[in-house]
């Protein structure tokens, strides 16, 4: 009975991090094509709003969903713009777009609050994959449509980046442009492509907030998340499945941060709601630094290998950095 | 469209793409620098042919047009007779010609298999590494490479790297194969291995355009030289003409075939200028270099025994890359020698950090006087403020301001106090340097002290240098203009691939020695 509770707690929280996967994802092909999209914060907020006011207007949270991803699409594509085209500090602009778009959510929004709406289809678990022991029970019977959506989205990435020709390329044109160029790439329009498919999902991650895991619209309605989701794809090592996992343990932490302050009533809440930041960045120290590779020297060629490739945690050698075609 | 052009190259098989390159009147400016003034160039199918020159000759300009990384001003490429549209790397992909950088453009944090498969019109949507990894076996073995498919390019060596690019091209089709600098940083051994493998490429029929400033690379490998200087095409040579050819061919009868020398007279000029500084002899010396072993991942020089007297100017010729860097920072204090000791003024210094160089009155000018030497961005009063013996945490600005004018008055500078050095024309940072230099100072290390200036200036910084010779300091210079290493050096010592020569009497230098001695034979 304990561990049936256990597994519905960690399943909840599993199912919980949904939105972050999707703009983890986002972030990470964003991110892989060389282009940091910084504006996570506030595109999110703003398509959290968008979608919640477009599924609401429509009656129809599909569409909403697509809505959302358009504006997240659009706000990407100013990201771009501004990055790849005008070739201007991609930090400044992602860091003003955060601040505008979060503070447009809240002015735009601002008669849609706290007022019930549209939401995603109930939960419904998966018939055979739901048997699996210990996986079943964890990954297929708590989730709804967007979860399942989830685990597809993290899978088809990983495909892609790693058995795709297309997946090569991307990650080609972050690592060194010059010679994806050189060997007959349009690193501009991929660029482009890249940062609005990344763009569009964390759209979709706003929608998924507000029409599904904090369902409804309020101000600052999904503050912090789009800052987290930066630091996971960091953690992450802009690997789509380390990306993920680093989501869903933070989405863990959060759940265990809150039974954890049921249970010890005499420590200030405060320290349960940033724990699950403070760890998060405890890992990413943990899983940077020099000391792994020196550890992993020690292994043999095979082994050290694909463990290197889990582990490695360098960033596009291009990230951030405008393609200068001399 | 392209697609299928690329499909056809890629059915045709590899002995019959036999391609003849010709570069017509090709003009390429930079600004005021005219980097391709009316080049021409023949490459002969299955011909290795040479583009020798100095850094800055034009070269890698004229190459990166033929491999559509730059776009030309004026003037025609012709591929076997038919004028080719070359735009963009991927139109030279097209047209199979394919380009080794000098710096390999790869893509390091992926595995060799990876990036052998990146961009290759052969690759599948679907990835299928075995696949590639047959095709990239059995390439690697026609050329005895011994590559790990799964190793990752950022652990290869710069030889590894060439040989994965090589056999990527040759994987797409091409038929043309241009190397920039290929010897650079790569190992005698992977150096064997990359011309054998060119000259099998070359019998199979392809044409291999072989840039470098090595003659003995050019030498031993090519069949054809073409020399640069300056933006134009100064001389080539047939360096394989048969017996015949070479008998009544360019070079009079009975005197001895040398290629090196006339190469190196191409590259430098024939004359060479007669010194004009005057001896000053004083017997002290100032620096003093005893079994110095210096060691950088590409080259391994040994010194025996060098003493610089106070007041003589030593000249380091070589052609560019040879190490004359390497050994100026050593002298400055700036890398620790692999064994060896460095006295400066009778003082030994090895190993001491460079602020005990800096206080033994060494000073250390580079050649990238924006980058290096100066700062972009502070004005040459906020250079002598840096300068200025710090008292407090404020800067005296009427103080820096009043040397700021006394510097620009002595050192005739183009400026005000308050211009900003990167709005200095070259000479006048050059002066804005000499003027910062402190006084009075034993050794001074120069690289190139006169490059971009114009005559008048050039004259006037060596006025100063010699003015800071009869002061006792000594001056060790890097050039690559033979002519100012002739007239201002009292001894002359030439780097060339790795090794030194003995120092030298510069008046009893000849453009013939010199080149000799430049091309390796000393």
């Amino acid at each position: 009975m304990e561990s049936g509770q256990l597994f519905i707690i960690l399943a909840t929280a599993i199912a919980s991090a949904t939105p972050l996967v999707f703009a983890c994802i986002g972030e990470t092909i964003t991110e892989r094509a060389g282009v940091i999209n910084l504006s996570a914060e506030g595109t999110i907020m703003l398509c959290a709003m968008v979608g919640f006011v477009a599924a609401k207007t429509a009656d129809n949270v599909w569409l909403g969903f697509v809505a959302a991803a358009l504006v997240g699409a659009l706000i990407a594509l100013v990201v771009a713009y501004g990055a790849i085209t005008l070739k201007q500090s991609q930090i400044a602009i992602g860091f003003v777009l955060a601040l505008l778009c979060s503070d447009l959510s809240a002015y735009l929004g601002n008669p849609y609050v706290r007022i019930p709406g549209p939401t995603v289809p109930p939960r419904f678990a998966i018939p055979l994959l739901q048997d699996m022991p210990f996986i079943g029970p964890l990954l297929f019977r708590e989730g709804d449509i967007l979860v399942y959506a989830g685990y597809a989205l993290i899978g088809a990435t990983w495909f892609y980046f790693y058995r795709t020709r297309g997946g090569l390329t991307l990650r080609a044109i972050g690592e060194q442009p010059a010679a994806a160029f050189a060997r007959g790439h349009n690193v501009i329009a991929l660029r482009y492509a890249y940062t609005l498919i990344g763009g569009a999902l964390m759209g979709i991650a706003g929608a998924a907030f507000s029409l599904d895991f904090k369902a409804g619209w309020s101000y600052r309605h999904t503050a912090g998340y789009g800052w987290i989701a930066l630091a996971i794809v960091i953690f992450g090592g802009w690997n789509p499945l380390r990306a993920a996992l680093g989501a869903y343990l933070f989405g863990v932490l959060q759940s265990l941060a809150g039974v954890a302050q049921s249970t010890v009533p005499n420590v200030p809440t405060q320290v349960f709601t940033v724990a699950p930041f403070v760890l998060m960045i405890l890992a990413l120290v943990l899983t940077s630094g020099d000391w792994l590779d020196r550890l992993l020297s020690y292994l043999p060629v095979n082994v050290r290998r694909s463990l290197a490739r889990i582990i490695h945690t360098a960033p596009p050698a291009a990230l951030g950095r405008p393609f200068e075609q001399d | 469209m392209h697609r299928r052009k690329a499909r056809i190259s890629r059915r045709t098989p590899a002995n019959s793409s036999t391609v003849k390159v010709e570069l017509r009147h090709i003009h390429k400016r930079f600004g005021n620098v005219h980097a391709n003034d009316d080049v021409s160039l023949t490459v002969e199918a299955g011909t290795i042919h040479g583009l020798l020159g100095e850094n800055g000759a034009g070269k890698s300009t004229l190459v990166k047009i033929l491999s559509g990384f730059i776009s030309r001003d004026s003037g025609e490429i012709v591929l076997d007779g038919r004028p080719a549209h070359i735009q963009s790397p991927a139109d030279a992909l097209r047209y199979g010609i394919g380009m080794l950088h000098q710096d390999p453009l790869d893509f390091p944090p992926l595995t060799a298999i990876e990036n052998f498969m990146a961009g290759s019109p052969t690759t599948p949507a679907l990835l299928n590494v075995r696949a590639a990894e047959r095709n990239f076996r059995a390439l690697c073995r026609q050329f005895n490479f011994d590559l790990d498919p799964h190793a990752r390019v950022s652990d290869l060596t710069v030889g590894e790297r060439q040989q994965l690019e090589i056999v990527r091209l040759l994987a797409n089709g091409a038929g043309t194969l241009i190397l920039d600098e290929p010897t650079t940083g790569i190992s005698a051994t992977q150096k064997t291995l990359l011309f054998d493998a060119l000259r099998r490429l070359a019998q199979e029929g392809k044409s291999i355009i072989f840039v470098s400033h090595k003659l003995e690379d050019v030498e031993a490998l090519c069949d054809c030289v073409t020399v640069m200087r300056r933006g134009r095409v100064v001389g080539e040579l047939n360096l394989r003409a048969n017996g015949a050819g070479r008998a009544h061919g360019d070079w009079p009868a009975g005197e001895r075939f040398d290629v090196a020398a006339r190469i190196v007279e191409m590259m430098f000029g024939r004359e060479l200028a007669m010194p004009v500084k005057p001896a000053i002899h004083q017997d002290e010396t100032a620096l003093v270099l005893e079994g110095l072993l210096l060691r950088s991942d590409r080259l391994e020089m040994h010194i025996g025994h060098l003493a610089v007297r106070r007041g003589e100017v030593i000249g380091i010729a070589g052609l560019e890359g040879s190490g004359q860097q390497l050994f100026l920072l050593t002298c400055a204090g700036l890398e620790h020698p692999a064994a060896g000791s460095i006295y400066v003024s009778g003082r030994n210094l090895t190993r001491q950090p460079y602020s005990a160089f800096v206080k033994a009155g060494v000073c250390y000018l580079p050649a990238d006087r924006l980058r290096e030497g100066l700062i972009s961005g502070l004005s040459i009063q906020e250079h002598v403020a840096l300068r200025m013996p710090s008292r407090g945490i404020f800067i005296n600005r009427a103080a820096a301001a009043q040397e700021a004018e006394r510097a620009i008055a002595t050192f005739n500078i183009r400026g005000r106090p308050d211009t900003a050095v990167e709005q200095l024309s070259g000479g006048n940072q050059q002066r804005t340097q000499l003027a910062l230099m402190p006084s009075p100072l034993n050794v001074l290390l120069m690289e190139h002290p006169t490059r971009g200036l114009d005559i008048e200036s050039t004259l006037w910084v060596w006025q100063q240098l010699i003015a800071r010779c009869n002061q006792g300091t000594a001056i060790l210079f890097a050039s690559s203009d033979l002519d100012e290493i002739v007239q201002y050096s009292d001894r002359v010592i030439v780097f060339s691939g790795g090794r030194i020569s003995p120092p030298i009497a510069a008046a009893a230098l000849t453009a013939d020695s010199l080149g000799q001695m430049i091309g390796g034979r000393f």
